[in-house]
């Protein structure tokens, strides 16, 4: 199965950078990072093209503002060495039962090229609403959590500045 | 050795006390490129991510995790699951360009 993953990547990737490329562009469809033919099915392509954070928010959560809440905990570096992989801790406090329990965390990157960087849904089974990930950041910026409940109740994390030395998303 | 991509891993506790939380963590080989990247020659190099994370125990929904191209190169992903009952924890990986990998790991519930 390796194997033949490898020999289709290499046939898209020649094709991209020929026949594809020139196709889409003529056809003004070609956007570099998204819209690509092959988006896994149900993955939120409008809110993951979004330029600017308000649009990103408004695709993801239909607010812009939301209060900020203890209760949602990020964890981010004052420095980021690194700006290709920027760890974040998110903790959501909430009891996860069938009743209450934090459905949908959003995470922002205020002004990535695509704001919204990741998008977590959770069941109750999940015992706590942890999410450990990497991110890049490509500039100092903030980050930002919003956390929903099964009810539909919005809360943010405070946003947390990171200070990026070496940008990484890679311009 | 030819293409770093795939190769996934999950590392979890093999079993534990009903009620506890398990933490997992998951490695996984990708690219991650953003298609806002140029290569030596100046041309861009296509976006290369994986998109999707789906997540069950004994085929139930655990977490689902949408990804952007903002996720790091070769992504770590960790979370936590109540131990309820013995079972399968599977995860599955799919990028934008049709690749898909999947991994799963067993856990003993006392």
């Amino acid at each position: 199965m390796l194997k033949k993953t490898i020999h289709r990547r290499q046939f898209l990737g020649t094709t991209i950078a020929t026949g594809a490329v020139a196709t889409a562009a003529g056809m003004g469809l070609l956007k570099p990072k998204m819209a690509f033919a092959d988006d896994v099915a149900g993955w939120p392509a409008k809110a993951f093209d979004a330029k600017v954070l308000k649009n990103a928010m408004t695709d993801a959560l239909r607010k812009t503002s939301i209060p900020v809440s203890s209760k949602v905990k990020l964890t981010a570096p004052t420095i980021a060495e690194n700006g290709r992989a920027v760890p974040v801790t998110i903790e959501v406090d909430s009891p996860m039962t069938a009743d209450d329990y934090i459905a949908s965390v959003y995470l922002f990157v205020d002004h990535n090229p695509t704001p919204l960087a990741s998008q977590f849904t959770f069941t109750p089974a999940c015992g706590q609403a942890y999410i450990q990930e990497r991110i890049k950041m490509a500039t100092t910026d903030n980050v930002r959590v919003i956390a929903k409940t099964n009810k539909g109740v919005l809360m943010a994390s405070a946003p947390r500045e990171v200070k990026v030395t070496i940008g990484g998303c890679g311009g | 050795m030819a293409d770093n991509i795939g190769n996934p891993m999950i590392r979890m506790a093999s079993s534990a006390k009903k009620g506890a939380l398990v933490e997992v963590r998951s490695l996984i080989m990708n690219p991650m490129t953003t298609g806002l990247a140029k290569d030596k020659a100046g041309k861009l190099i296509p976006a290369h991510f994986i998109q999707t994370v789906t997540i069950t125990f004994n085929d139930k929904p655990l977490l689902d995790i949408d990804w952007s191209t903002a996720v790091s190169a070769n992504p770590y992903l960790a979370f936590k699951m109540r131990a309820e009952s013995s079972g399968t924890l599977k995860m599955a990986w799919k990028d934008n360009t049709g690749g898909h990998w999947s991994a799963d790991s067993k856990l003993t519930v006392a």
